[in-house]
């Protein structure tokens, strides 16, 4: 087939060095994708670089699982194509694409009183025939894939009496023994907890340090800047920039694409950026900012315009350190004196 | 739990499995059967159940084959099989009573694959055709057919029966459908429509003349007995197809059950898999139904009695297919014993009984694990 003629969006190429010169293995062309009568995506092209850790980041509802849901096929695009190694993957047969790319969905169902090792064996399914149901090779990759999720030991139990870290495990060694160049994980680590969340990376880096490309939907963003090489920022169905995590996030376009105002720094441990959120009760300037009361009684900032009514009672301006959270932390916790109720009403002016 | 399973095959295999790092240990015992054209593997527990019930379907066969209006001994029975007895004995045994206990062992087998398949798809022990109302479609149309139209002939009443059970069937799963099909929704909208088609019956047969109504009512008990060979052939030909389906579309049906994500990024075209699937499972009972009358409950109970005993994950055809022929054989035996002492009874009047007491107890555990305390 005459798929290869897709010259005419070498202009919306991204400014990325790892897109090689070549197309890559996988490549969104010009696709629609929705659901039923809803549209989440017009005319999307994306390009996947081969060997990349790529994330795809963008708020609630920006298409970005559809997106990764039109590349695993799961989703069928109303126009425009999804291109595997140059060909549209509507033109594969299914078993042929599951040995080449395969995908962790948000939620997969374990059938009732499945073993660990069992449903890691299903992930085999691309490479059996009727015939051949377990050659050998099946029974290496399954061991492989629980060796490499460390399920060895938890092989023969059942996968209802697992915790929510382990059995998520067991899902991705059942993508892994799938044996596919090309994984797809669609919020993997959503459900987890922090530890088990960046065991969960970890796990996903050394997949991809042993080659493969590597395509997540990411919800935290300094987990995607601190893992991917490669990120895709979405907003409102479309592509806002791809890039280096490193180019790409900065504090204009966290603001620009999620509406948050935030501080860019680098991460202290990998020195990949870190998104820090800027408190929106502070002014907008600052980057350090003070913090703007919200009780409406505040005896540390309203003492200064009003003075006590009462003599004597032990409200001192400069009695804390610094007007920071702590001050209003303090003057709700201390004791407020009920005879200045004028201070109520009284808004500090900024 | 599960203290009886070995948690390595024993002798030999234990040690393999220890000291070779690729051996998959999978909680029970194991046998892979490998050739160049040919590996699978089974859990042994799983082979074993299904073989022993099959053997118990067997043996209750050839042992009800004794019990009639003319006893025989089980001597006379072998030897008559054998081909060694008495002529009279084998016109007795061979021609008159072996499609009968044949009936009941395939026709038991077909119904526990049709339960499976619809268990699987729609996630739900209670997904079984007789439930989803499939078996009172069949019955509409026999109604329809002897009362209505006048046509009480095997042939008349069987095609009947199929239409029936497939125009009940796409009707559900046309109400059932919004962007596919849900398996709790299908079992709603199939109670619902065959409590319609109830009292459709009931009206009908209100105001039929009593023969009639004899004729229809003897069809609805379900009973095997009147089989001969003459129906027989066809339902076997046919049988044989759909267990040849089933067994082809097996491997989709063990996929399905992950999920339509996972099943389709395994390489599954998830929707012409289903319609595959669903095709099978009503013609399992379209086949039985036609031939025997509505034989209710074995569907709803085997695959899960199976996966009891078997343990295996979700349910597995080939044990339903072992338990129904053994629940089928044993209803017959049952059946057959008690006209021994009292009157014939219709072979499904006794899976109905039996089936209910166990559906009672299935909803009540259900109820208790969707609106109960405990997770």
């Amino acid at each position: 087939m005459d798929l290869m003629t897709d010259q005419k969006r070498t202009d919306e190429q991204p400014p990325d060095d790892t897109a090689v010169a070549a197309q890559p293995r996988l490549v969104v062309d010009e696709a629609t994708i929705g659901y039923d009568r809803t549209v989440i995506s017009e005319h999307l092209s994306v390009r996947i670089p081969d060997g990349s850790f790529t994330a795809i980041i963008g708020p609630n509802g920006c298409g970005k699982s559809t997106l990764l849901r039109a590349l695993a096929r799961v989703l069928t695009p109303r126009a425009g194509r999804v291109l595997l190694d140059g060909r549209a993957i509507s033109t594969y047969r299914s078993k042929e694409i599951a040995r080449r790319m395969g995908l962790l969905p948000q939620t997969s169902l374990a059938p009732d009183g499945i073993r660990v090792a069992d449903l890691v064996a299903r992930g085999r399914a691309p490479y059996q025939s009727l015939v051949h149901q377990w050659r050998p090779s099946d029974e290496d990759a399954v061991a492989a894939a629980m060796r490499a999720t460390r399920l060895t030991e938890l092989s023969g139990r059942l996968v209802d009496e697992l915790s929510g870290g382990q059995r998520q495990r067991v899902w991705v060694a059942m993508l892994l023994a799938q044996q596919t160049p090309i994984v797809l994980l669609d919020e993997p680590t959503t459900f987890l907890d922090i530890a088990h969340q960046y065991e969960l990376m970890e796990l996903f880096r050394t997949f991809h340090d042993q080659g493969k490309t590597i395509v997540t939907v990411l919800h935290d963003l300094n987990q995607a800047a601190r893992y991917a090489d490669h990120l895709v920022v979405m907003n409102n169905g479309g592509i806002v920039t791809t890039g280096r995590p490193g180019e790409v996030i900065t504090a204009e376009l966290i603001e620009e694409v999620f509406g948050l105002r935030s501080l860019v720094v680098p991460d202290p441990v990998t020195g990949t950026p870190m998104v820090v959120p800027l408190d929106p009760r502070a002014a907008p300037a600052q980057p350090v900012p003070p913090v703007a009361p919200v009780r409406p009684v505040r005896p540390v900032v309203t003492a200064q315009p009003v003075p006590p009514v009462a003599p004597g009672v032990p409200v001192q301006p400069g009695g804390t350190d610094t007007p920071g959270v702590l001050d209003v932390d303090a003057s709700v916790a201390g004791p407020v004196p009920s005879t200045s109720p004028i201070t109520a009403d009284i808004h500090p002016e900024k | 739990m599960n203290a009886d399973i070995a948690r390595n095959p024993s002798g030999e295999a234990s040690t393999a499995s220890e000291r070779d790092p690729n051996r998959v240990d999978f909680g029970y015992e194991v046998r892979g059967l490998r050739c160049r054209w040919f590996s699978v593997r089974m859990g042994v527990r799983l082979a074993t159940v299904s073989a022993v019930l099959f053997l118990a379907a067997l043996t209750l066969a050839v042992m009800s084959i004794r019990f009639g209006e003319y006893a025989l001994t089980i001597g006379d029975v072998i030897a008559a099989l054998t081909g060694s007895g008495a002529e009279f004995h084998r016109v007795i045994v061979v021609e008159w009573r072996l499609p009968v206990v044949v009936a009941a062992i395939v026709f038991g087998a077909l119904l526990g694959i049709g339960g499976a398949v619809f268990q699987s798809l729609t996630r739900n022990p209670l997904g079984s055709p007789d439930v989803i109302g499939f078996d009172a479609g069949s019955y509409t149309a026999v109604v329809l057919c002897i009362l209505v139209f006048g046509r009480g002939g095997y042939w008349s009443v069987a095609g009947a029966a199929i239409v029936g059970g497939l125009a009940t069937a796409l009707l559900v799963y046309v109400l059932a459908y919004r962007r596919g099909v849900q398996g709790f929704r299908l079992i709603i909208v199939g109670i619902g429509v065959s409590a319609m088609l109830g009292s459709i019956n009931a009206y009908l047969i209100a105001r039929a003349d009593l023969t009639d109504a004899m004729t229809v009512g003897f069809w609805g008990a379900g009973s095997i007995t009147r089989v001969a060979w003459s129906g027989m052939f066809p339902s076997l030909v046919i049988a044989v197809v759909i267990v040849l389906a089933a067994v082809l579309l097996a491997p989709y049906l063990r996929r399905l059950e992950l999920g339509d994500d996972a099943a389709i990024t395994l390489g599954t075209r998830v929707q012409p898999a289903r319609l595959a699937l669903l095709v099978v499972g009503v013609a399992t009972t379209a086949l039985v139904t036609a031939a025997a009358g509505p034989i209710g409950f074995v569907a709803l109970v085997a695959p899960q009695l199976a996966r009891r005993l078997t343990r295996s994950p979700g349910v597995s055809m080939l044990s339903a297919a072992a338990m129904g022929a053994a629940l089928l054989a044993a209803a017959h035996f049952l059946a057959m014993l008690i006209a021994q002492f009292y009157r014939p009874i219709p072979v499904g009047l006794i899976t109905v009984c039996l089936g209910g007491l166990y559906l009672i107890r299935l909803l009540i555990r259900e109820s208790r694990r969707q609106y109960g305390v405990s997770p």
